[in-house]
């Protein structure tokens, strides 16, 4: 069987598979049972489980986090939906303060059981406040798990995961990834957290990227092995805690990075994985690595600046060329030229959000 | 722990035999009331008493003067129901019947601590009791509250959730938030807002309008509400009993605010009108509402208590104080081994 569904449709299944198992799960956020239900990742599931357990919620984000944390301490395990990272600003009293310390700071007494979804975009002139990745920013603080799927079955398998850790995980998607197809199994499994993924070898150069940017990376990878170049793309998944063997195995063998994230450069996560590369594979580096990323200003909306914001898999390719040794090439010479425009994950998608 | 009303008057009799045992559920509720803040009073004392010593090397905000709220609304709760609390929560705890031994070895940063030396005298916690845990970020604790009372609703338990803030919590969104969310689903929760005038030392006037009425506020959400004298612990027991009570029969939350006044610094062990921040006038008004001496004077007109009796009472709680220092003072720091584990389920990765 090689059942192919689509990202959001993994989303959709293994939360319907969590609430069948569990009746201590419940789904909240703005959206949730609406007619669109959430990108339709939540499709159906208040008809099947009941207006009790999946439900829309004030628009009040900091209280509600609140709300699933203190129900978490009494066996709740809550799935809190936010269409945007960026509402998620405003919850972060309740998750760096509470959810990310009540283990710790009463002694491991108890635990926060909660999944908080969290979608972060791109293009479609979504702007400085409705498509920024913030997955930094969250990963820095200890005692909060943040993962971020790239493809299908990860996300099935990582929200399963998520759902059953006793821990607050941070659960990233990227709105254009609810579209892309994968195989995914049809039974209940669990991906684990905290583990990276090569989802393609390689040996000349390690491609590590996150989120939609695995995507890039992807398709950077055919486009290089035309030319002779045999990429490595590993796959984070898993942003905090992060997968220092797996992915330094991977540095190490190629003594090369291009660290790919989808968010600002500056104290970013990109710079982690550099960070990482000198404290565990010095020695193994060949070249300086590179970072791939979102330059340090805020996301404009016009769709002429999303041809020169976004790094792409061109940008990636261009990298590695220049980091083995080889001229940078004019874009359009990559067997990559993309059909869709660039604030545009392909041509089915026309807005409006 | 829910008693009948004044059962040692209407029964005729004196207090109970065993006088210097701690507050006991035998107890009538004045006397438990007077008891239960009798103790909270000595040990905050005594934690003034050695403060200076630099040895509790954390925050105390200590509830001095404020006793009869946290023992009149633990008064009207049953063992099984929620208590959450703020940065001053020390008569919260134990009131609610958190363990005195454990509290104070909590703020030596011992071990032995209610939270092994990891959060101090602002995160309290006892689960035996249900008392929940305590957070010193204003308004932060009252989302949660709003959260446990939500899943007791989800469950189909009876137990009801009192959560005490501050009037500066009430300021806060997520305060605002919280009772709109307890309102829409009938939530069995009880918001008990200590006003004491004071956030830190900005007065209430600079911070709130004259005319903003917190249980107003409750009501225009649809929820019951009322305000009392929160330095008279039987008034609070009343109130309290009839918020609970709304609240256990799925009639929804409520807001009870209770008047008060901090005796001594915000933060700290001294006393601090040298400051300015308030006039010496207005504390000594208050220091002639004492909670302990009201409730006692009432206590000798009935005959419940006589002057020798009361005395007793006071000084009951010595010895089991001394013990409680003594076990903190001996008990052993956490070793270095003991910090760092942030996750309850262990993944690989850092």
């Amino acid at each position: 069987m090689n059942r192919q569904i689509s990202y959001g449709e993994a989303i959709r299944e293994a939360t319907d598979q969590l609430m069948a198992e569990n009746d201590r799960v419940y789904v909240m956020g703005l959206g949730v049972p609406d007619p669109k239900s959430v990108f339709g990742t939540t499709r159906d599931l208040s008809e099947k489980y009941g207006a009790k357990r999946v439900f829309d919620m004030p628009t009040s984000e900091n209280a509600m986090t609140g709300v699933g944390i203190g129900s978490a301490l009494l066996g709740m395990r809550p799935i809190m939906v936010h269409q945007r990272i960026d509402f998620l600003l405003l919850a972060f009293d309740q998750i760096v303060n509470n959810a990310a310390k009540w283990y710790s700071m009463f002694n491991g007494q108890q635990s926060v059981p909660m999944v908080i979804r969290a979608i972060v975009g791109r293009g479609w002139g979504q702007g400085p406040q409705h498509s920024q990745n913030l997955q930094a920013m969250f990963a820095h603080v200890p005692g909060l798990k943040v993962v971020a799927p790239a493809l299908p079955a990860d996300a099935k398998g990582m929200l399963i995961a998520a759902v059953h850790d006793n821990d607050p995980v941070l659960f990233i998607e990227h709105r254009w990834l609810h579209s892309t197809f994968g195989h995914v199994p049809e039974d209940m499994y669990e991906t684990p957290l905290g583990k990276a993924n090569v989802v393609r070898p390689g040996s000349d150069v390690s491609i590590v990227a996150t989120s939609f940017m695995v995507i890039e990376a992807l398709r950077a990878a055919e486009a290089l092995a035309h030319e002779g170049i045999d990429a490595e793309v590993v796959d984070v998944r898993s942003i905090r805690p992060i997968d220092v063997d797996g992915i330094m195995a991977s540095v190490r063998k190629t003594g090369r990075l291009i660290a790919c994230d989808a968010a600002w450069k500056t104290m970013g996560f990109a710079g982690e994985l550099i960070a990482l590369a000198a404290e565990h594979a010095f020695e193994e580096l060949r070249t300086p690595p590179v970072r791939v990323t979102l330059p340090d200003w805020h996301t404009a909306a016009s769709p002429i600046a999303a041809g020169f914001y976004y790094p792409t898999a061109v940008t990636i390719a261009n990298h590695v060329a220049l980091m083995l040794g080889k001229s940078e090439r004019d874009p359009e010479s990559w067997a990559l030229v993309r059909k869709a425009p660039a604030d545009q994950p392909d041509l089915s998608f026309i807005g409006p959000f | 722990m829910t008693r009948s009303k004044y059962a040692d008057e209407q029964a005729g009799t004196a207090a109970a035999p065993g006088l210097l045992a701690p507050p006991s559920p035998a107890d009538s509720v004045s006397l438990w009331l007077y008891r239960t803040m009798s103790r909270i009073r000595a040990v905050e004392e005594r934690i003034a008493e050695h403060y200076p010593e630099q040895e509790m090397r954390c925050p105390v905000h200590l509830s001095v003067g404020q006793e009869a709220i946290a023992a009149g609304v633990s008064a009207a709760l049953e063992p099984n129901d929620y208590v959450v609390s703020t940065h001053r929560s020390h008569a919260h705890y134990l009131a609610k019947g958190g363990d005195l031994r454990r509290f104070i070895a909590e703020i030596y940063g011992r071990s032995t601590g209610c939270c092994g030396g990891h959060g101090g005298s602002m995160h309290l916690i006892d689960l035996s009791v249900n008392m929940l845990g305590s957070t010193p970020i204003v308004g932060n604790i009252v989302p949660i509250a709003t959260g446990i009372a939500f899943a007791s609703w989800l469950k189909n338990e009876k137990d009801v959730t009192v959560v005490y803030l501050g009037d500066g919590a009430t300021e806060e969104g997520a305060f605002l938030e919280s009772i709109n969310f307890a309102a829409l689903k009938s939530l069995p929760i009880v918001y008990v807002v200590e006003n004491n005038f004071f956030s830190v030392y900005s007065p209430l006037d600079v911070r709130q309008p004259a005319a903003r009425d917190v249980v107003g506020i409750g009501k225009n959400h649809g929820m019951a509400g009322a305000r009392g004298d929160g330095n008279d612990a039987e008034q609070v027991y009343e109130l309290a009993k009839a918020a609970v009570d709304h609240a256990r029969s799925g009639a929804g939350p409520y807001v009870l605010e209770l008047e008060t006044y901090r005796w001594r610094e915000h933060c700290g062990s001294a006393y601090d009108n040298d400051l300015g921040y308030r006039s010496v006038a207005e504390y000594e008004a208050w220091r002639g509402r004492d909670p302990i001496a009201t409730l006692e004077r009432r206590l000798l007109e009935r005959g419940t208590l006589d002057s020798e009796q009361a005395a007793q009472i006071s000084n009951a709680y010595a010895g089991e104080i001394d013990d409680a220092f003594a076990f903190a003072r001996s008990s052993p720091f956490p070793d270095e081994g003991d910090f760092g584990t942030v996750f309850s389920t262990a993944v690989p990765g850092r």
